[in-house]
């Protein structure tokens, strides 16, 4: 991050350090966040009760007495484990997530590092917790993990196809990969002349933000599409014989990933850290305060889905995904492409 | 309805009686089977309701009574003498029966809306019948289950084995000379206080607040 | 006389802490699967042993017993009264209706008959007892997809119906109300009027659920069609209850048994579907849990006044005799065959259980389903586990 205070941070190390401590921060204040607003909250007020009210004012502290709670507890290996995979899997989920933040804007000059493919980086990282989920289930010597890990490698990389194509159509518009260079788009841009809202994208992508949520849906694994992790019937699916950090690794992993995929999705669609009539460094101030408004917006939609519906079985959601998704994905391409050739 | 049974069965009915709001048959136990397939094609009984066993022995140790005076002696009331000796003989129940072990089984017609229940006696040293799995599939089930609990042998049951009891388990719990083991480890903490109310004869006992007791 | 040796014993005592062992023969294709004991599908300790080829389940078999109490041998060393404490507990959600079979056959035999008011109180709290249970299936059924909320908002209108029960019996599971020749007593002050704001809430609970769950369309991808019983079938296996009528039977013992309660003299209707999958059977009971509110408010609305036990001696003994009585139970066909040989306690008591029925259908109903569809059935089955292991 090189901020504009006149002073060099200097050495590459320094700021790859503070890079890296930075995001090393922000993934458990996400999935704190998320996981207290609405899991811990909203879901609880859907539900007619109260949520947990004890730890900190109505609970706030609550998750960070979880997160106490699981770094104590006993570090525990199944008999019949693969110690080193199941040691590395919720690393390697951990690290799907890391990477994802590196490319997300929260101001005009907040940016870990700027890639020209920031889109593409990001999901192409994003499938690396596949990964991690099939090592999770194999390592565990368990029949419900295996079979958990298995359903989540069929969904997870059917749902990239829409994911991806869902995203195209931004990229097409925008004209450019680079998350940053696609909030510029949309901030600089009009809608029928008129510049001062500039354009997001959730005007014309409607197709688009709708395919992207439920395809993040499915890449988060989140009802209705939490096959992998059906609780009433595999308990907690690859994550069964989890407990402790690693564990909570994977919750991290799992609310720090929504987090991240929500801060896209409002990136693309809905302007990110925009706002209009602010830019320089008041944009540098507000605009990680906006972005995170933005994250919640989407982060609703999100979780709300997430306990309103019951699970799709998985050939069900296998159907969904190739015969529906996809070719409405591509419609949305052709309809977007044709529409930026024309105007 | 008996009148079918009668046509089809002849003298292996061996007792009937009708309780006003049920129909009893009891028929020779070579007949067991053969009474299923009349009782489905003829009578129309298409649900399966239960088969089970009785033991008809007496084990004075096992009955209402030990509740009031575990320890015997008892406590006599009028019109206790005439039951108070253990039956050495057995009585049976409704529609008779001339040996120890029953079979018993309910049938019901669900577009007639009326119930037939049958018995057959079983030989004591060896209990033998026909299994009723060829007629109608839910008595899988209840053949185990009283195989489990009476050591009763169904012939032609595809597989009997345990239903609740571990596979272990020695002896079969539901005869009478099977004592309930709970009751050999401890006795029963419900035991009731026999003391008198105060003006009433000397046995009246009421410790169990709720036997009868007026609203 | 078969000898109790120490081995069985300490063997007893030491079971009653172990887990039961099975031999399950494992076979080298396919994978073996343990749903079960402990599990959060199956409602409480049912044990499914599945060979799966894939996803798809080759080999099904339900293991039951880890529950079993021995109700039957219980019964004999009891007295009338006392055996009504214990039968409470078989289907511990639908409280009361486990103790009216059981009473109604002592009361046969015995020839005595309790008054109207009894009666009707009787069946009001018998419906009441379905409420309580089957409104928690309509939830659970969600629950099992999947879908976490509608099982709250279940729990929440599910107290209502329990507060009532506490404010007229002292127990919110186990009433243990129903005596031989009436009840123990006669309703609160107040309670009727209650009672109608209560069953208000239910029917109003039944389209919350209704529109939440039953017009979704995941739920409807999931249910329908899945796990279909042929009419026959289920008859064959002994089905009964809300199982049966899902799959168009139409029969109901409330309407077609004789018995000595009050429905004869409510106007309600009984539900029958063609379709005989989950969905069905989810549906048979969600217009019954209606139909339940609508008969308790015509019973409520014409209680008779009187008194609420019959005279019955203070120790109460049974002539000889045996009787048969059974009842349209929240769970399905509830029957008790008493068997007296004049005594305190009843001689024998066969307790026919519905669910232990209509869990016998699962190895025929699970062969060639997916893993997912297994808990669909279970759970749309409705089985509660005091109930198949007494």
């Amino acid at each position: 991050m090189c901020l504009t205070l006149g002073v060099d941070f200097g050495a590459y190390w320094a700021t790859t350090l503070l890079k890296v401590m930075v995001v090393l921060g922000l993934i458990p204040a996400g999935a704190i966040i998320l996981g207290y607003v609405f899991l811990l909250k909203m879901m609880s007020h859907m539900q007619s009760r109260l949520g947990p009210m004890e730890a900190g004012p109505h609970g706030s502290l609550q998750l960070v007495a979880d997160g106490l709670k699981f770094i104590q507890k006993e570090d525990i290996f199944p008999e019949r484990s693969d110690r080193f995979v199941f040691a590395a899997a919720p690393i390697v989920v951990l690290l799907s997530t890391f990477l994802l933040y590196i490319v997300i804007p929260a101001g005009p000059r907040l940016i870990i590092e700027d890639l020209d493919t920031g889109i593409f980086f990001a999901l192409a990282v994003s499938s690396l917790s596949v990964l991690g989920i099939l090592m999770a289930g194999w390592a565990s010597a368990n029949k419900y993990s295996l079979i958990g890990a298995l359903r989540a490698a069929g969904q997870l990389i059917a749902y990239e196809l829409p994911l991806v194509l869902a995203v195209v159509g931004v990229v097409i518009q925008a004209g450019t990969m680079s998350l940053q260079g696609i909030v510029m788009a949309q901030a600089d841009g009009e809608i029928f002349g008129v510049g001062i809202i500039g354009n997001p994208f959730l005007l014309t992508q409607f197709i688009g933000f709708a395919l992207f949520l439920v395809a993040a849906q499915a890449e988060l694994t989140q009802a209705p599409f939490d096959m992998p992790v059906a609780e009433s019937e595999l308990v907690a699916g690859y994550m069964t014989e989890y407990t402790g950090f690693r564990f909570l690794f994977f919750f991290m992993g799992e609310f720090g990933t929504a987090f991240a995929f929500s801060a896209i999705g409002a990136t693309l669609f809905l302007g990110g850290w925009y706002v209009p009539g602010v830019h320089g460094t008041l944009a540098d101030v507000l605009g990680p305060l906006v972005l995170g408004a933005k994250i919640m917006l989407v982060a609703f939609f999100i979780f709300w889905f997430r306990f309103s519906y019951p699970r799709l079985r998985e050939d069900q959601l296998q159907a969904f995904a190739w015969k529906f998704l996809i070719p409405l994905s591509l419609l949305n391409i052709a309809v977007t492409g044709v529409l930026k050739v024309a105007f | 309805m008996l009148e079918v049974l009668r046509r089809e069965l002849g003298g292996a009915i061996l007792g009937s009686e009708d309780t006003g709001s049920d129909l009893c048959v009891r028929v020779h136990c070579t007949m067991w089977r053969r009474v299923a397939e009349i009782c489905r094609e003829k009578l129309d009984m298409d649900y399966f309701c239960f088969l089970s066993g009785i033991d008809w022995m007496v084990n004075p140790a096992m009955s209402g009574e030990k509740v009031w005076e575990p320890e015997g002696g008892g406590v006599v009331m009028e019109g206790d003498e005439a039951e108070a000796a253990p039956a050495t003989g057995l009585q049976t129940g409704v529609a008779g029966g001339d040996t120890r072990f029953q079979v018993f089984a309910r049938l019901y017609s669900t577009t007639e809306k009326r119930g037939l229940t049958l018995k057959a006696d079983l030989d004591e040293a060896q209990p033998r019948v026909d299994s009723w799995v060829g007629v109608y599939r839910g008595a899988d089930w209840h053949e185990r289950e009283t195989w489990e609990m009476y050591g009763f042998d169904f012939q032609g049951h595809p597989g009997l084995r345990h239903m609740y009891l571990p596979g272990e388990f020695e002896g079969h719990p539901l005869r009478k000379d099977f004592p309930l083991l709970s009751r050999e480890v401890k006795p029963w903490p419900g035991l009731v206080d026999v003391e008198p109310m105060p003006g009433e004869e000397s046995g009246a006992d009421d410790g169990v607040a709720t036997a009868g007791a007026e609203a | 006389m078969t000898v109790t040796t120490d081995w069985q014993k300490s063997a007893y005592i030491a079971g009653q802490a172990a887990d039961a062992r099975v031999n399950v023969e494992l076979e080298t294709e396919g994978m073996t699967l343990n749903l079960g004991p402990q599990h959060p599908a199956t409602h409480g300790t049912l044990r499914i042993v599945v060979r799966l080829d894939g996803e798809q389940v080759v080999w099904a078999e339900p293991i039951c017993g880890y529950m079993h109490r021995g109700y039957e041998k219980l019964c004999e060393v009891r007295t009338y009264p006392q055996v009504t404490t214990l039968i409470n507990r078989i289907d511990w959600l639908g409280h009361f209706a486990n103790e009216v079979p059981f009473i109604l056959a002592a009361e046969r035999l015995m020839g005595i008959e309790a008054p109207p008011r009894a009666q009707w109180i009787r069946t009001l709290f018998f419906e009441m007892a379905r409420i309580a249970n089957v409104s928690l299936f309509l939830g659970d059924m969600g629950i099992q997809l999947g879908a976490i909320t509608p099982v709250f908002y279940a729990f929440r209108d599910r107290e209502y119906v329990l507060n009532l029960m506490e404010a007229a019996t002292g127990g919110r599971f186990h009433p243990n109300f129903d005596r031989l020749g009436g009840l123990k007593d006669d309703l609160p002050r107040g309670w009727v009027d209650e009672c109608h704001g209560v069953m208000a809430r239910v029917v109003s609970f039944c389209q919350e659920m209704e529109d939440l769950l039953m017009g979704n369309r995941i739920f409807q991808t999931r249910t329908r069609g899945i796990g279909v019983i042929p009419a026959a079938v289920g008859l064959e296996y002994g089905l009964s209850g809300a199982n049966i009528r899902a799959s168009g039977v139409d029969w109901d013992l409330r309407r077609d048994e004789d018995s000595p309660l009050a429905w004869k003299h409510c106007d309600w209707k009984v539900w029958t579907h063609p379709d005989g999958d989950s969905y069905a059977r989810y549906w048979v009971r969600l217009q019954e849990t209606r139909e339940s509110a609508r008969i308790i408010t015509q019973l409520l609305d014409g209680l008779p006044s009187g008194s609420i036990q019959a005279k019955v001696p203070r120790i109460i003994k049974v002539p000889p005799g045996e009787a048969w009585c059974h009842t349209e139970n929240p769970l399905g066909e509830m029957g008790y065959y008493v068997v007296s040989q004049g005594g305190r306690g009843p001689f024998r008591v066969k307790i026919r259980s519905a669910s232990f029925n209509n869990i016998s259908i699962v190895p025929w109903l699970l062969r060639g389903v997916y893993v997912p569809d297994v808990i669909t059935i279970l759970a749309s089955l409705y089985f509660i586990l005091g109930d198949i292991d007494r």
